[in-house]
């Protein structure tokens, strides 16, 4: 079943790298004891999966990957860090059984999930992929998926008043 | 082996390792961040798939960005609870949020 026959090519070698990097950052960042090392190494494993995208054809994903996970995600992330105490990280009483049966049955999806991967059949040879990409979802978000890019853009506005709204309320009848 | 199973393999690893973090990691933060990398996971196989799949087309980056937003709005709004609560609450371990539970 395990016959792992892969020729040696430049697409592997950098799929190789890039992908052990995205798993390195990602064990680093569970593995951590403080938080703002833990968001750090999650911001390597986002410009990994940046290269991976690029590797992929999708450097327009790509781009949108670097700016928004590793620009904002992780940024805000690290503002949430910043507005709170993390005196007693670390320091707190493990919980071995209750670890134990969580890495247990994250093995046991995996093990599915690869089972499945393994068994697929998936086509050798694809078809040509679209030459410029950025153009073809321009052309695609403003003709096929336009409700749905502008609901998009209403769910993000409501999203982020919402959070401004979250945020605020409490100050306000503090003061 | 062909690289959509690498692909998919990697992503498999990935989603894995957050879903251990959330469901093991007291911090609310890291809980998120975890969430966060679970959703890239999600974004690598549709990527993958809408290059090497059966049918390959550009509905895979769409697919992708939209999962993208959706999330950027989940990380906005989940930290804008978690300061909430630890204004309330004075800290921010995911377990000491159990108000509905008692």
């Amino acid at each position: 079943m395990l016959n792992f026959d892969i020729e040696i090519t430049g697409e592997f070698v950098a799929f190789f790298v890039l992908s052990v990097c995205a798993i390195v950052g990602a064990v680093l960042a569970i593995n951590f004891t403080k938080v703002v090392h833990t968001a750090l190494s999650i911001a390597f494993t986002f410009v990994s999966i940046a290269g991976l995208y690029v590797l992929l054809e999708a450097e327009f994903i790509a781009f949108v990957q670097v700016l928004l996970y590793v620009g904002a995600i992780t940024i805000l992330m690290i503002f949430g860090i910043m507005m709170t105490k993390h005196d007693g990280e670390g320091k707190e009483p493990g919980r071995p059984l209750h670890d134990t049966l969580a890495a247990i049955g994250c093995i046991c999806l995996f093990g599915i999930l690869f089972y499945g991967i393994r068994n697929a059949n998936f086509p050798t040879e694809s078809a040509p992929f679209v030459e410029d990409n950025t153009r073809e979802i321009g052309k695609a978000l403003f003709t096929q998926y336009a409700i749905p890019f502008e609901l998009v853009s209403v769910l993000l506005t409501v999203a982020f008043i919402g959070a401004i709204a979250l945020a605020k309320r409490e100050e306000e009848s503090s003061q | 082996m062909s690289m959509l199973s690498s692909y998919l393999t990697l992503a498999a690893v990935l989603f894995c390792i957050g879903l251990f973090g959330v469901l093991t990691k007291r911090n609310a933060i890291i809980v998120l961040l975890s969430i966060e990398l679970m959703l890239n996971a999600v974004n690598l196989n549709l990527i993958a798939f809408s290059k090497y799949g059966v049918n390959p087309s550009i509905a895979g980056h769409i697919f992708s960005l939209f999962t993208i937003t959706v999330a950027a709005a989940e990380a906005a709004v989940g930290i804008a609870v978690l300061i909430v609560l630890y204004r309330s609450r004075a800290t921010v371990n995911v377990d000491e949020f159990d108000e509905l539970r008692r």
